[in-house]
């Protein structure tokens, strides 16, 4: 028994900052996964011209913490007719996928929980091909129509959207040359560009394919309101149903911090080998000073008392956060400037992925919903050859500019230009075959109402 | 010690989870049960720092090809049950059938029980040193050594590919 206790403290000494990491991602996700939420209500007030929740907190800054507290309250049904342990396993499952796939997610230079694996990326990719399963079982566990054509939907989109997302990032990781996600972000630094400048057409379509992926819309038919009630969550309320939603939400933050780590530089602040744009380092330090003093004036005004005490404690936070930032960014005393780089990091990485999942949004409110062969035709017919031959190109401009010692902005326009090219060829010949497609089916149709004229 | 905690836990989970899939008159939780034994070995895999297979083990079977398994699974009727056969040949050769595994799998363990730490429940610790980057590895052995081999055999998946595109399209009679 003593050794086995020596064995659990010699481990805890060994990867104390694996499993700190492990329980601040566990922690914190759920509550950004919130947080995206009002920010998504709030965009979508001001793109609709209204002003959102407003009620609670400051312009409605507590609301998440409201909504999170009703939900763990509210009435937990199972169906009858359900089966019982999928039911429960399922919404389980979804969450636990989105967050054990953040582990290799490098949010900052030490900030990861796994830093030595060497299938970094694949890990995240990977972990995250779980997410179908916990999606379809709920599902048919539910024994619903509309929850298991929800189901189906989603995985027949989920498995089609997957092969692009993939030769996406291959396009991407033929720069870095390596899959360790910090090493990734590190070729970036070295290379002097982020790779969305190199490979701008795999960037686009691992952004189209990671938005089919969170089955956000225009792709968001598995849950389509007007037409299944709520799709596979149809079923599901209280503390299930937000599992399902975190775990939805978390899987948006998992393929944004994909995005951000192949194609937008990672954890490094823009331009970070610019001397003249140093200033931007202190921009994290008068962020965290203004939200700090934003909460401190608007404390008092609140009108319910933990109103107000929580708002304190989010000006606490805020500023022992910039007081760390001020303190060891100058001076590079070990242990508070390790933690101030991993912060730093953090600060930039969770930047670019809200700007990331501000597309989503932008996206969400501005295009109407996909109808199902459309969805598949964008997919397979357009999406899927353009990913591949994007790939090729990308090939074709590293032998360029390594083998042949050409520029290497001038390989990357050539070959970049060929990849729209296909593209645009891809959509013409579509377009056609969908033309005489629907002129043969009218034609079908005809003849059938002839005939029964007949 | 943590080294055979963690293998003996893998290791169970996927037993008896084998044992449930095959115990299970509800195909889904068969399903599940498998799944739950897929991700166990793959667990065994990270363990040995075979980091690739473990990942090329979740994402090709759990991810690709369950998710289709249990696609496939959700549009069969479940409730109606399946008539169950009973023949007494179906025993005997089941009978047999275990006792030639449990045989061999006790001789495999008799041959072993000399090699020091290969016993019956001492496996060998995993390397504690970092090994070459075998992700690294694998791809040059793959694109190196063993190209044509592996050329052929994605010839061949290509080939099943177009002939089951081919097989299953449908038919039309008009030219």
């Amino acid at each position: 028994m003593n050794s086995a206790l020596h064995g659990v403290l010699a481990f805890v000494q060994t990867w104390w900052v694996e499993l700190l990491c492990a329980v601040l991602i566990v922690a914190v996700v759920p509550l950004i996964a919130g947080y995206i939420v009002l920010v998504e209500r709030k965009v979508m007030a001001d793109m609709q011209a209204r002003l959102g929740p407003m009620r609670v907190g400051p312009h409605g800054l507590l609301q998440p913490i409201a909504d999170a507290v009703k939900l763990l309250i509210k009435e937990d049904l199972i169906p009858t007719n359900a089966d019982q342990f999928i039911f429960w396993f399922a919404p389980v499952l979804s969450m636990t996928v989105a967050l054990t796939s953040m582990g290799a997610v490098a949010f900052g230079p030490w900030f990861q929980v796994a830093r030595d694996i060497n299938i970094g990326l694949l890990f995240v990719v990977g972990i995250s091909a779980l997410g179908p399963l916990g999606i379809v079982l709920g599902g048919w566990a539910s024994n619903n129509h509309y929850s298991i054509i929800g189901a189906m939907r989603s995985t027949a989109q989920l498995v089609s959207y997957e092969t692009t997302a993939g030769f996406a990032i291959v396009s991407g990781l033929l720069f870095a040359g390596t899959l360790k996600v910090s090493a990734i972000v590190e070729a970036q630094h070295a290379d002097r560009v982020w790779y969305v400048f190199l490979a701008p057409v795999g960037f686009i379509t691992y952004l189209i394919a990671s938005i089919a992926e969170t089955n956000r819309a225009p792709f968001d038919i598995p849950e389509a309101e007007s037409e299944l009630v709520a799709g596979y969550m149809t079923e599901y309320s209280g503390f299930r149903w937000s599992l399902y939603f975190l775990g939805e939400y978390a899987n948006m933050i998992v393929v944004g911090s994909i995005g951000v780590t192949l194609f937008l530089g990672g954890w490094l602040r823009p331009f970070p080998n610019v001397p003249w744009l140093g200033w931007l380092d202190a921009l994290p330090t008068l962020f965290f000073v203004a939200s700090g003093v934003f909460c401190v004036s608007r404390a008092g005004k609140q009108p319910v008392r933990v109103q107000q005490l929580l708002m304190w404690a989010v000006a606490a936070i805020c500023f022992a956060v910039a007081l760390i930032f001020m303190l060891a960014g100058p001076y590079e005393v070990q242990p508070l400037h390790r933690i101030y780089a991993g912060l730093y990091g953090a600060f930039w990485f969770l930047l670019k992925v809200g700007a990331y999942i501000y597309v989503f949004m932008w996206l969400r409110f501005t295009l109407p919903r996909f109808r199902f062969d459309q969805l598949m035709r964008l997919g397979w017919h357009i999406l899927i050859p353009l990913a591949l031959v994007n790939v090729i190109a990308v090939g074709v401009a590293m032998a360029l500019s390594s083998g042949l010692g050409m520029n290497r902005w001038l390989a990357m326009i050539l070959t970049t230009g060929g990849t729209l090219l296909v593209g645009m060829l891809l959509i013409r010949w579509n377009d056609k075959h969908a033309a005489a497609a629907s002129a043969s089916r009218l034609a079908a149709s005809s003849e059938v109402e002839d005939s029964y004229a007949g | 010690m943590l080294d055979s905690v963690i293998f003996y836990f893998f290791a169970g989970v996927a037993v008896i989870s084998a044992a449930l899939m095959i115990t299970r008159s509800n195909a889904i939780h068969s399903a599940v049960f498998l799944i739950t034994t897929l991700l166990a070995t793959a667990g065994i895999f990270l363990q040995l720092r075979a980091e690739f297979l473990f990942i090329a083990q979740i994402i090709l079977y759990v991810g690709g090809i369950m998710v289709l398994f249990v696609f496939v699974i959700m549009l069969v009727r479940l409730d109606v049950p399946l008539p169950r056969i009973r023949s007494p040949w179906g025993k005997l050769v089941a009978v047999f059938v275990a006792a030639a595994v449990a045989g061999e799998a006790g001789f495999i363990l008799w041959l072993a029980r000399k090699i020091p730490g290969q016993g019956l429940l001492a496996p060998l610790p995993a390397p504690s040193a970092k090994l070459a980057p075998n992700t690294e590895e694998f791809a040059k052995g793959l694109f190196g050594a063993y190209l044509l081999p592996f050329e052929i055999a994605s010839v061949l998946l290509l080939v099943a590919m177009v002939g089951a595109v081919v097989m299953a399209k449908k038919r039309t009679d008009t030219p």
